[in-house]
């Protein structure tokens, strides 16, 4: 077996001569190797994280942190899974913030400027500083999104808004207090149920299954032993990658 | 930051072979395949689901025999977090509801929001905040046979066949039957799938399929499944109530054997709570947090096997646990993407492998198991990886090919969120390769059910990842996000049907069947402070834990 040691799961073996720098975790100094998130540098000082770590790979949102390095006024946000700590950082994490979701019901709603402006008023008061979108670590134009479902454009702002992660950043940020991605996720469900057409194909088909169009190939099959099965699958027409107008020459299973 | 200038160093190694090996690719020759006997080779001595070490025997519960990894038979063979007889449940807090849902991912949610429909009282439990869960992590799409070319019929074989023949037929069916009722389902509560201008749902091949089928939403297919459930569930503010950082650690049974609840963790408060329920659902996930012989995973940090063991301890019986999906390409550096997928269209598209030297060592595109296996052998028997300056191992991924084979520019068109997060740490993967090591993936097994969901103990369902069966000893990608979505609904609805079907009142909360486990377990002689479920991994340093003088652990946590 190899000499070289390998760095087991999310432990980390420091290489010889790792240099420690100087973070402060909520304004308390620990020495911690360079090259660490933040995340794990937090893990590596001896915390054990029961709120502000999910996915620890930047899609859920749980880990949004904030700091500021010493003799620096500027504020800076990021998300402490994707962020490489670094020297005097001074830093702290929110594992929560309070938005109120509008209460509501999807298909009681219609696809409209005015429900919007119902459901979320403080839209209205946007006061356009953009503070949002400089606090938002997946770098959506938040401010952005806002204006569109202020101008009731719900397909604009769903597609502005669809890389949000719900981290809550923006709306702590907010000097009119808005719950920007309560926001957000009523225009992406508006514009995918009310704007966006719906899939055709989808309908015919939902019907076939609903019919038990299927019940019968599907009961053949899970009775059917592996050498039928097998044979079957060797022989199964591959759809071409380019496959406009493509149609297979067996079409009795479909 | 980028690489080290030792690592740039060693890269040169690679820039030095890369005209020529682009040469041969255009010349069609590639790396020699491996023989079906140097693949059986390689996967006996490396891959960890083969290998002898590494994996024992479980000595108790319905598996008894079963050959599976020792850290998941760590987790079996454990006490439970609380001595059975040491719960007096006339002093915990009780809440009362008709179905409990354990696990608040895309399976545990689905199952939420349809028993609500159904007209229930729902209590939707889980370990972290809602959503923090596997789901959100998929990227690549969800599979369902909704267009003309394509049926049930064909998705069944495929799946089947990607099973290598190994899956349980009637969950397969259920599976490929219900496919395009979810992705209806889900286009109804509005989710965002990316489509033709027509409405008509945009499609792909994934590894594994004969038809086009892989629906998906950008690249965060996952995570807008799972922010759609989660509104939906959040708009049923009558029916559903939300326990986040609440932690299953026991299911309870009456005294005829039926389920009646289970029994709470306060993650925050520390307290325990009991939850009394007619019908119960685990949707828990998977156990990629173990860290199976150190391996690093792709999962989330609540992916620790909690619902396989309180399922166990119950009674219900687990299905293909002896295999697990490891990812050739996971990411070894920078640090904070580590175990973090590489998509294998990166190889697709014709990058190589290379070991510290430059030199290819295997064919990029053999199956999962085998490329994992030669990526381990490079590094730990021949000993030509590269070491992280964390100490971590990798083989070089020569994603800068891509632009010389398929021209510039296609790096960004084809993997835009690959770019960005290695550009985000200064590593331009147009112009350096990227390093890569095998990481733990997907629980391929778990608990046994049927169709229904049911697992055996009356009351009890299961559905998601937590289960084992349709997938066989192999998933295709786009298979699990429909797996949690199709087997969360019917577990709603079997639990909905459970419930009006129940006579009488709840059993009483008992835990027999934990103390009849824990009995078996004392005559192991396992440490006595293993114990199970683990709730989260820990990730504290031996130098700390050599500090904390008076601190105390029940197991991994403090
Ligand atoms: C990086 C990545 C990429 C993937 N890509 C794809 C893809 O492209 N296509 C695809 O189909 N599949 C993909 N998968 C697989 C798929 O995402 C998962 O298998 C699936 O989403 C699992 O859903 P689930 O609801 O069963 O579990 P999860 O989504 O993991 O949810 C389980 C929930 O249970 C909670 N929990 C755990 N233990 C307890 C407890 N004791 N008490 C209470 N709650 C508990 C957890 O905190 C979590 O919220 C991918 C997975 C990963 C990790
Ligand atoms: S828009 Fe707001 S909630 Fe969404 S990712 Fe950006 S900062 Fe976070
Ligand atoms: S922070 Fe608030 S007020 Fe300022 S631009 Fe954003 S939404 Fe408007
Ligand atoms: S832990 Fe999920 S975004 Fe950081």
């Amino acid at each position: 077996m190899s000499t070289q040691t390998i760095a087991s799961g999310d432990t980390t073996i420091l290489p010889e001569g790792a240099k420690f720098i100087p973070v402060y975790v909520m304004g308390k100094k620990y020495m911690l190797p360079e090259t660490l998130t933040i995340q794990k540098a937090i893990e590596y000082a001896g915390f054990q994280y029961v709120r502000s770590c999910g996915c620890r790979g930047g899609i859920c949102g749980a880990c949004p942190t904030v700091w500021r390095v010493i003799g620096d006024y500027q504020l800076h946000f990021g998300l402490a899974c994707q962020t490489v700590i670094e020297e005097n950082m001074v830093l702290a994490q929110m594992p929560f913030f309070p938005a109120n979701r509008a209460d509501y019901k999807l298909e009681e709603l219609e696809a409209t400027a005015e429900t919007l402006s119902l459901l979320y008023p403080e839209i209205l008061k946007c006061v356009g500083c953009n503070t949002c979108t400089r606090a938002c670590p997946m770098e959506i134009d938040v401010m952005g999104y806002i204006n569109s479902a202020m101008r009731g454009d719900i397909t604009r702002a769903a597609r502005q808004s669809f890389d949000c992660i719900q981290c809550g950043m923006c709306s702590a940020r907010c000097p009119a207090q808005i719950a920007h991605y309560h926001v957000a996720q009523l225009c992406r469900r508006l514009y995918g149920k009310y704007v966006a057409p719906g899939a055709e194909h989808l309908v015919s088909r939902v019907s076939e299954v609903e019919a038990g169009k299927y019940e019968g190939a599907l009961e053949a099959l899970t009775g059917m032993d592996e050498p039928k099965l097998k044979e079957l699958y060797v022989a199964r027409e591959a759809e071409p990658l380019d496959s406009e107008g493509w149609e297979p020459q067996d079409k009795a299973n479909l | 930051m980028g690489y080290t200038p030792e690592m740039m160093e060693l890269i040169k190694r690679v820039e030095a072979t890369r005209a020529a090996r682009v040469e041969r690719v255009k010349n069609g020759e590639y790396f020699t395949a491996m023989t079906l006997d140097e693949r059986a080779d390689v996967l006996n001595k490396f891959h960890p689901d083969y290998k002898d070490d590494g994996r024992v025997a479980v000595r108790v519960g319905p598996n008894k025999g079963d050959v599976y990894p020792e850290e998941f038979v760590a987790c079996l063979e454990s006490y439970p977090r609380i001595d059975p007889d040491k719960v007096d449940f006339s002093v915990l807090e009780t809440f009362t509801t008709d179905v409990l849902v354990i696990g608040g991912g895309g399976g545990g949610t689905s199952a939420a929001i349809i028993a609500a429909n159904e007209g229930n009282k729902v209590i939707l439990a889980t370990k972290l905040r809602h959503g923090d869960a596997n789901t959100v992590m998929a990227e690549g799409g969800i599979q369902g046979a909704d267009q003309e070319v394509d049926s049930p019929y064909y998705h069944y074989l495929d799946v089947i066949g990607g099973g290598h023949f190994t899956n349980s037929p009637e969950l397969v069916a259920a599976l490929t039957n219900d496919a395009p009722l979810v992705i209806k389902w889900l286009e109804d509560m509005g989710m965002m799938f990316d489509k033709n201008p027509d409405g008509r749902m945009r499609v792909r091949h994934g590894g594994g399929t004969c038809r086009k089928r892989m629906h998906s939403a950008g690249d965060m297919t996952g995570s807008e499944i799972m922010r759609v459930l989660r509104d939906e569930a959040r708009s049923h503010t009558d029916s559903i109530e939300l326990i986040e950082f609440a932690a299953a650690v026991e299911i309870l049974k009456d005294s005829q054997g039926r389920v009646s609840g289970a029994l709470m963790y306060n993650l925050e408060t520390e307290e325990y709570f009991t939850i009394r329920a007619k019908a119960v659902v685990i949707a828990t996930g998977g156990f990629g947090r173990l860290h199976v012989q150190g391996f690093a995973t792709t999962n989330h940090y609540g992916a620790t096997a909690d619902g396989l063991v309180l399922g166990y301890r119950a009674g219900v019986p687990l299905a293909f646990m002896h295999s697990t999906q490891y990812h050739p390409t996971g990411a070894a550096y920078p640090e904070q993407n580590v175990g973090l997928l590489i998509t294998e269209k990166v190889r697709g598209l014709g990058a190589n492998l290379l070991n510290i030297s430059g030199e290819q060592f295997v064919f990029e595109r053999e199956p999962r198991d085998v490329e994992s296996a030669a990526i381990i052998r490079e590094c730990a028997e021949r000993e030509n990886g590269i070491q992280t300056p964390v100490g971590r191992l990798g083989v070089w991924l020569d994603s800068p090919m891509i632009e010389e084979l398929e021209g510039p520019g296609t790096v960004e068109r084809e993997l835009p969120a690959k770019f960005v997060q290695f550009m985000r740490y200064g590593i331009d993967i147009r112009e350096v390769p990227m390093l890569v090591y095998p990481t733990l993936h997907y629980q391929n097994g778990g608990l046994k059910i049927n169709a229904k969901t049911e697992t055996g103990v009356p009351g009890l369902f299961a559905a998601g990842e937590v289960t084992g069966g349709v997938h066989g000893e192999n998933r295709l990608m786009g298979n699990s996000l429909l797996d949690v979505t199709v087997f969360g609904r019917r577990a709603g609805q079997s639990a909905a049907q459970y419930v009006s079907d129940f006579s009488g009142e709840i059993g009483e909360p008992g835990l027999a069947h934990a103390k009849e486990f824990m009995e078996e377990v004392k005559g192991l002689n396992v440490p006595e402070d293993r114990v199970a479920p683990l709730l989260l991994p820990d990730y504290t340093t031996e130098e700390v834990r050599s500090h904390q003088l008076t601190a105390h652990y029940e197991g991994t946590i403090r």
